[in-house]
């Protein structure tokens, strides 16, 4: 994991004075709230329906279990006991107090985490695969890739005004597990003729206007990624659109002037900024990629495993994945029990998973966009262990991936932008479907809902997307059908006119029903669909 | 001068809309600026440039040697567009005062002074001892920019 | 009817106008009128409250009620959280709200 050293540390120590300055200026009157939003949402603290909301970023999702249990801590002294993890790796609280969120910066800036740009008009907290440094699949840990470019684009000077929020993500494995082509930017690690690179997509996001990114550059040097990243901002930092919000991210500009346009645009700012002497050298990267050196691994770790708990077997085929080393698990902590809230984690839960990391896991926890918890490095032999602690605070739902495993938005119940409520439809849902032979039986499908057309809860990139809109002052809900945010990446298509709460929750189980009796083979519900269409499934919903 | 704000080096004044701060010791230029279209059409004679948030500040590059003040204007303090005008006119070696003028907030002022501008004129005037901490407050900075501040990898490896 | 709405500046908290103050409970809000827009202008910039705004309330039997589902849940507190709502006490606290 990475470590703060000196400078690390300054950096985020001045923030908190600074923002503990802007705090202050605010409260007395200096400031007027339309000129501090635009700081404090730089600081991830938002006004949200029933108090501040304050988003801490997790880097790449990253955290270790001193981190994790001062996650805990903020929750229980500031909060109200609980978190809430969110679709891009962070968590965030619910019920902050303005004048508290200095106090809270500097708890968290002496275990190495700040809300730097965790909002705003800014490049925002770098996303990544939660199995770094742990799957198979993986040409490199894209870790330090990704701290270099949380580096470089924490208070870059020129691009904390940009024309919108700008997300980027990096990843290093043909499997996509971080929806890394639905980002601003996209950075996939390749190997090209023995040397480790990037390849740069841009133009994703979900959204309003959800587009798949383009691809524009298929190796960027180690050597050359700030200066390409800088020439990509800076394109877009001039040319971006600012005169209507809805139209001022990368993609609508990407989207506007073509991506080949852009491309060439980039490559003639990359030919100029390449001469700065912006890029870090590489030891910069080697002391990055030192710290993420893989775990002191047991060579010879044992890999059998006693099935003969049925409970514990349905767990290990569903939330367990394969490690790169031989006697290691990856092991995913659904944040989804049947009637819960997607993504909340009591302080009392958090405790558990901070020490079955430090216990089991090398320390390390992750944040996966899809609102789990990950501990990526479990010795088989330590599973049953695992799960007996998980279960004993309700942390052991086998559903990973399945119908009950679902990524909603905080919703009206919380969020001042929302139409429609996310967690309510989101439990509903889970509970039609509790069976859980019934749910294996359907087997992957990912369900996401929004409560507005912001698509925080990746409508757009469920294999069943649901967003929730306002129709004259009830709730309603659109079902879409047929996205992804996978490797398959596609966005999803609306079935139809909407539906009431309850109505919606039948028109899944006629989706599902209809899948189960069309489907061949080992078909996942999302290949149904795309091999028969949208008809099949809009007759079943709409007779 | 240095990161660090200096009184006794800079030129501080609470005239709303003039110049208020500068970081520059010569002489403050009078000339009104002309628009970057009636330069570039035929007043190319002035030394005082203004640049609108639309418009492209590559188009100085050829004549950067006889200007003296490029005004930046930021009509709202949310437009960043002026960031990067700052900073390609300083990449293309432009040595003359570079003002930031209009809704500039004084937060804002380190990331311009980083993208190279040296003078501001503020709508509204800035508060000196909120200015004086906010210039002061960060030792490091993680990446190159327009100023003589030594990135973070650079202090690392040298 | 209209109410005027918006939260404390250090807290946060949902507020609602009284006529003379503020207060965290709806039931003591009052018909703000013609002179609502007024209302908030004034006492933001007395930096009593932080953005204020005016919404269409109704009058009930239990006092006034915001018209829209937003500001019924933001009066109460989160539906899927019933004890953190301002009445964790009253099971039947949120039957209003929906």
């Amino acid at each position: 994991m990475y470590k703060y050293d000196e400078y690390d540390q300054a950096i985020v120590d001045a923030r908190v004075d600074e923002f503990r300055d802007q705090v202050r200026r605010r409260l007395a009157g200096d400031m007027t709230e339309d000129q501090f939003k635009p700081l404090r949402l730089m600081n991830g603290l938002y006004l949200q329906l029933h108090a501040y909301m304050l988003r801490i970023a997790v880097p790449y999702g990253t955290l270790d279990s001193r981190q994790m249990r001062m996650l805990g801590h903020i929750a229980r002294k500031y909060d109200r006991g609980y978190g809430h993890f969110t679709t891009r790796q962070n968590i965030q609280f619910n019920w902050i107090k303005l004048s508290d969120a200095p106090d809270i910066l500097a708890e968290i800036a002496k275990i190495e985490m700040h809300a730097i740009q965790t909002s705003g008009n800014c490049i925002r907290n770098i996303s990544s695969d939660q199995y770094a440094g742990a799957a198979a699949d993986e040409v490199a840990d894209p870790r330090p890739w990704a701290e270099l470019v949380r580096q470089w684009s924490t208070f870059h000077p020129e691009f904390s005004h940009l024309p919108r929020k700008f997300k980027i993500a990096v990843i290093a494995a043909d499997e996509d597990r971080a929806a890394m082509r639905l980002h601003d930017i996209g950075i996939q690690l390749v190997m090209r003729d023995g040397e480790l690179g990037a390849k740069i997509f841009a133009g994703g996001g979900m959204g309003r206007t959800p587009m798949i990114s383009h691809e524009i550059r298929d190796f960027v040097a180690a050597d050359d990624l700030m200066s390409y990243l800088e020439a990509c901002l800076r394109v877009y930092n001039r040319y971006g659109r600012r005169d209507n919000i809805y139209k001022a991210r990368i993609k609508i500009l990407i989207h506007e002037i073509g991506a080949d346009e852009y491309r060439r645009q980039v490559e003639e700012e990359f030919a100029a900024v390449k001469q700065l002497g912006l890029d870090p050298p590489r030891a910069e990267l080697e002391r990055i990629t030192a710290m993420f050196a893989a775990p002191a691994f047991a060579a010879d770790a044992p890999t059998d495993i006693d099935r003969s708990d049925p409970d514990f077997a349905v767990w290990l085929d569903q939330n367990v994945k394969p490690h790169k080393q031989p006697g290691y698990a990856i092991v995913n902590v659904s944040l989804k029990p049947i009637g819960g809230i997607p993504g909340d984690a009591s302080a009392d839960q958090i405790d558990v998973m901070a020490d079955l990391a430090e216990r089991y896991a090398f320390d390390e926890l992750r944040v996966t966009h899809a609102q789990n918890i990950v501990l990526p490095h479990i010795r088989v032999a330590d599973l049953k262990a695992v799960w007996d602690a998980l279960a004993e605070v309700g942390l052991a739902e086998a559903n990973l991936d399945l119908i009950s495993d679902i990524i909603a938005c905080p919703g009206l119940d919380y969020c001042s932008l929302a139409n429609a409520r996310s967690i309510p439809l989101a439990q509903k849902i889970a509970e039609r479907f509790a069976d859980p032979a019934r749910q294996r039986d359907l087997g992957e499908l990912k369900l996401k809902i929004s409560g507005c057309i912001n698509a925080c809860g990746h409508h757009h990139a469920g294999h069943i997307g649901i967003l929730g809109v306002d129709k004259k002052g009830v709730e309603n809900f659109q079902l879409l059908l047929g996205g992804s945010g996978a490797e398959d990446v596609s966005l999803g298509r609306i079935t139809g006119p909407g539906f009431s709460e309850d109505g919606v929750v039948d028109a899944i189980e006629r989706v599902t029903d209809t899948y189960i009796k069309v489907r061949e083979g080992g078909e996942r519900f999302v290949d149904t669909y795309r091999r028969v269409g949208m008809e099949p499934f809009k007759e079943a919903i709409y007779g | 001068m240095a990161d660090g704000f200096d009184p006794d080096q800079t030129t501080m004044t609470d005239s709303g809309g003039g110049v208020q701060l500068r970081f520059r010791d010569d002489e403050v230029n009078e000339e009104p600026a002309v628009t970057l279209d009636s330069f570039l059409i035929g007043q190319s004679n002035a030394t005082a440039v203004r640049i609108e948030p639309g418009d492209d500040a590559r188009a100085l590059l050829p004549s950067l040697d006889r200007i003296a003040l490029i005004e930046v204007s930021f009509p709202s303090f949310r437009d960043g567009r002026g960031y990067s005008v700052a900073r390609i006119l300083r990449e293309a070696g432009y040595t003359g005062e570079l003002r930031a003028s209009g809704d500039v907030l004084v937060d804002q002022v380190p990331l311009m002074r980083r993208c190279g501008f040296d003078s501001f004129a503020p709508e509204a005037p800035i508060d000196g001892d909120t200015l004086r901490r906010a210039l002061d407050r960060y030792d490091f900075h993680y990446q190159r920019a327009a100023d003589a501040s030594v990135p973070v990898w650079k202090r690392r490896h040298g | 009817m209209k109410l005027v709405t918006g939260n404390d500046l250090p807290s946060g908290d949902v507020i609602w106008w009284t006529g003379n103050g503020w207060s965290r409970h709806v039931e003591d809000a009052v018909d703000a009128g013609d002179h609502a827009e007024a209302i908030a202008r004034a006492e933001e910039a007395s930096r009593r409250v932080n953005v204020p705004y005016v919404i269409e309330g109704v009058a009930t039997a239990e006092g006034p009620r915001p018209a829209h589902i937003k500001d019924r849940i933001r009066a109460l507190g989160p539906t899927v959280r019933p004890d953190l709502t301002l009445k964790p006490a009253d099971p039947n606290a949120g039957n209003w709200v929906i």
